[in-house]
């Protein structure tokens, strides 16, 4: 049987007064994460959004035991705060929660090495696509075609796929996730709770204010993200693939939805012309046929 | 126990006997035989500790920030470009008031190349808000990185220590070094406590968080206080360690037939010991030489270099180091302190040892007459020593 909302923790370790925009992805996914671990947890936030959304000294909205660190570092400082438990005895989950920024480009480094070391972290990369907090800048996990503040034309080169990097460093556990699903991302935060080694879960997060659209429209983006099959939710668990949640239909075209409707939502697409949304579907099909390809294998039992 | 040691194991050797239970280590030439050994200790048993390879200096300080906020005592090390390379965590750590030690095998930085000894690369984070605290010898190395988690653990000091030693000089020169009982490290050195705050699952804060300014100024002036009160605690524990063993450095200055001179030469490092022979043969000849050997940097005992060099008619401030546009750092720290004398000594700077290059006892002999000379002269610029441009036509 799987996850009810009405068995979540009512508990609230993100409180009320939180300074993130009206809303905000992120502030969905650390409220998420606080439910999803019942609080127990010591968490590791770098230079991003999240920095903001905790308030300003000598208030913090975020009710469990947490460190800010610099941007570069997140990975690396969870591996001296996991050893050091460890030393210690006690078995609580360090968890990093890092933009797509602070992951893919400037953070890779040190998330290589500890999945390398098999550090004992569950590191969240939550996706807003972009140097969100600075202003909307363009980022590895741009997508093509996007504008940002330093794309003003469009983003001409296609998104880096973080989490296959990841996955290839053969960690026992990596996600794929969505603002928009919560209970499919709860389920990936428990799950990896209960794995040792470096677990790495990628959030996707539409940003009302950088993606140019109404802020009561997040999760109905991160629907149509999921539902064009732009987004795909997924998870590989030593080494074995499986689509999860509404993806798992998705693999037969027919059944996903048009890829304009997501990008009609935005207002960082709307100077794509036909030739460019022609590449972006493109880009679309040839990731399902990858997931393809590793579904089959999946179900053959064989793993990457 | 008496055991002929290189600095880099003496800096090894003093980590272990301090019990440090957490290191994370990247390779850099010329301190990797202090991570090398350390492995070795780990992995043969001798020390009960969390021994991390991570994938630059960023991370190793980055995963030392980690384990000394949960609790940990952290040791790492490094050099030149890994130093420069995890700057942003060297203030990182230091502001967040964590008493993590490191030594650092002082030495250039490129281009060119240059594996040499030199002190840029430690000075230039003189900034950064540590206690920085340069050695003579192997011994003192050893010595110095136990103490070194005394004075950072200190609840007014709450700050972490860095340790320079020279390049080669004592990097890869062995020297005897006593070995302390382990036994006698504990009665000195007890386990870090948990205050006066940690990491815990148990009783959660927010470390690190936005401030305003409203309150950033006031967190700086306390962090520089800190670093102030340092001064008397470098000197407490150098009277304990004495009582102990039987050694001592002098706390922050390690003077040499001071009292009576008329010329001074104010060094940093290894090479003080070739200024101090140098000093001997000029007593010889008549010539009332001392050496002044600044033992730590930060915080800069301003007062006691004025109250050493208030007595003295010339000074010569030699630095293993350069701040282009501007000249040797230790002279700008000691004429700094000597502003406020209503009578001045003369002072005359002097840029040596670049990237490797030999200093030697013939060196100091003429930088002392030279000083008296300029001194009779006014010539108080900066001199490089041993410059020959010519070189660079070949």
């Amino acid at each position: 049987m799987s996850l009810q909302i009405k068995e979540l923790d009512r508990k609230e370790y993100l409180l009320p007064g939180h300074t993130a925009c009206p809303g905000c992805p992120a502030a969905m996914g650390l409220r998420l994460l606080g439910k999803a671990l019942g609080g127990n947890m010591i968490l590791v936030i770098p230079a991003s959004c999240a920095t903001i959304i905790q308030g300003a000294f000598p208030k913090t909205s975020l009710t469990v035991p947490l460190i800010n660190v610099p941007f570069a570092s997140s990975a690396a400082i969870a591996s001296g705060i996991s050893e050091t438990l460890d030393l210690q005895h006690k078995d609580v989950p360090v968890v990093v929660f890092a933009g797509d920024g602070g992951t893919g480009d400037i953070g890779l480094q040190a998330l290589s090495g500890a999945a390398e070391r098999g550090e004992n972290i569950i590191y969240i990369c939550y996706d807003n696509e972009g140097y969100e907090n600075t202003g909307i800048q363009r980022s590895c996990s741009t997508p093509y075609g996007a504008w940002t503040t330093t794309t003003i034309k469009g983003k001409p080169e296609k998104r880096k796929d973080i989490p296959s990097i990841i996955a290839a460093h053969g960690v026992p556990y990596v996600a794929t996730a969505s603002v928009s699903y919560p209970l499919d991302f709860i389920d990936k935060v428990r799950k990896s709770s209960k794995i040792r080694g470096l677990k790495y879960i990628h959030l996707h997060a539409p940003c009302p204010t950088g993606w140019r659209f109404p802020s009561e429209k997040t999760i109905e983006v991160g629907r149509l993200a999921v539902l064009t099959g732009t987004w795909i939710l997924y998870e590989i668990e030593y080494g074995s693939f499986r689509l999860t949640g509404p993806s798992r239909s998705l693999l037969d075209r027919g059944k996903r939805k048009q890829v304009e409707e997501y990008l009609k939502a935005q207002g960082r697409f709307k100077h794509l012309n036909n030739e460019m949304i022609k590449r972006i579907k493109e880009e679309v099909e040839s990731k399902w046929e990858e997931v393809k390809g590793l579904t089959l294998r999946g179900e053959r039992g064989s793993h990457l | 126990m008496l055991k002929v040691l290189s600095g880099n194991h003496s800096a090894a050797f003093g980590a272990l006997l301090s019990r440090v239970n957490f290191v994370a280590a990247y390779p850099i030439t010329p301190q990797t035989q202090i991570i090398e050994k350390l492995s070795e200790f780990v992995d043969t048993g001798l020390l009960d500790a969390k021994y991390i390879r991570v994938e630059s200096e960023h991370s190793a300080m980055a995963a030392c920030v980690g384990a000394s906020a949960t609790g940990a005592r952290a040791f790492t090390a490094s050099s030149s470009h890994g130093l420069i390379y995890m700057a942003e965590m060297t203030f990182w750590a230091s502001a967040s008031r964590l008493p993590i030690v490191m030594a650092i095998s002082c030495r250039a930085l490129g281009p060119p190349w240059n594996i040499g000894n030199e002190h840029t690369d430690i000075l230039a984070l003189r900034d950064a808000g540590w206690v920085q605290i340069f050695v003579e010898n192997n011994q003192e190395v050893l010595d110095s990185v136990i103490q070194a988690y005394r004075i950072a653990e200190d609840e007014r000091v709450l700050l972490p220590v860095m340790i320079g030693l020279d390049a080669f000089t004592l990097s890869h020169t062995s020297e005897p070094v006593e070995i302390p009982s382990q036994e006698m490290v504990d009665q000195f050195l007890p386990p870090r406590s948990d205050k006066p705050y940690l990491l815990s699952p148990e009783n959660p804060f927010t470390f690190g968080n936005m401030s305003n300014p409203t309150e950033h100024m006031e967190l700086r002036f306390m962090h520089h206080t800190a670093v102030r009160n340092a001064k008397n605690v470098i000197l407490e524990v150098d009277k304990k360690w004495e009582a102990l063993f039987g050694r001592s450095y002098g706390g922050l200055l390690d003077e040499f037939m001071c009292k009576d001179a008329e010329v001074v030469v104010v060094s940093i490092g290894a090479s003080s010991g070739d200024a101090k022979e140098a000093a001997n043969i000029l007593r010889n000849e008549g010539i009332k030489a001392g050496v002044l050997r600044v033992r730590v940097i930060r915080p800069f005992p301003s007062e006691e270099v004025r109250d050493v060099l208030s007595r003295v008619k010339a000074v010569a401030v030699v630095d293993r180091n350069l701040s282009p546009g501007s000249g040797g750092i230790l002279v700008s720290e000691v004429k700094n302190a000597l502003y406020g004398l209503r009578s001045k000594p003369f002072v005359k700077g002097y840029i040596l040892g670049l990237g490797g290059r030999d200093v030697t006892v013939e060196d100091y002999q003429a930088i002392f007459r030279k000083t008296l000379k300029s001194y009779e002269e006014g010539d108080d610029r900066a001199d490089w020593v041993n410059l020959n441009l010519e070189v660079l036509d070949r």
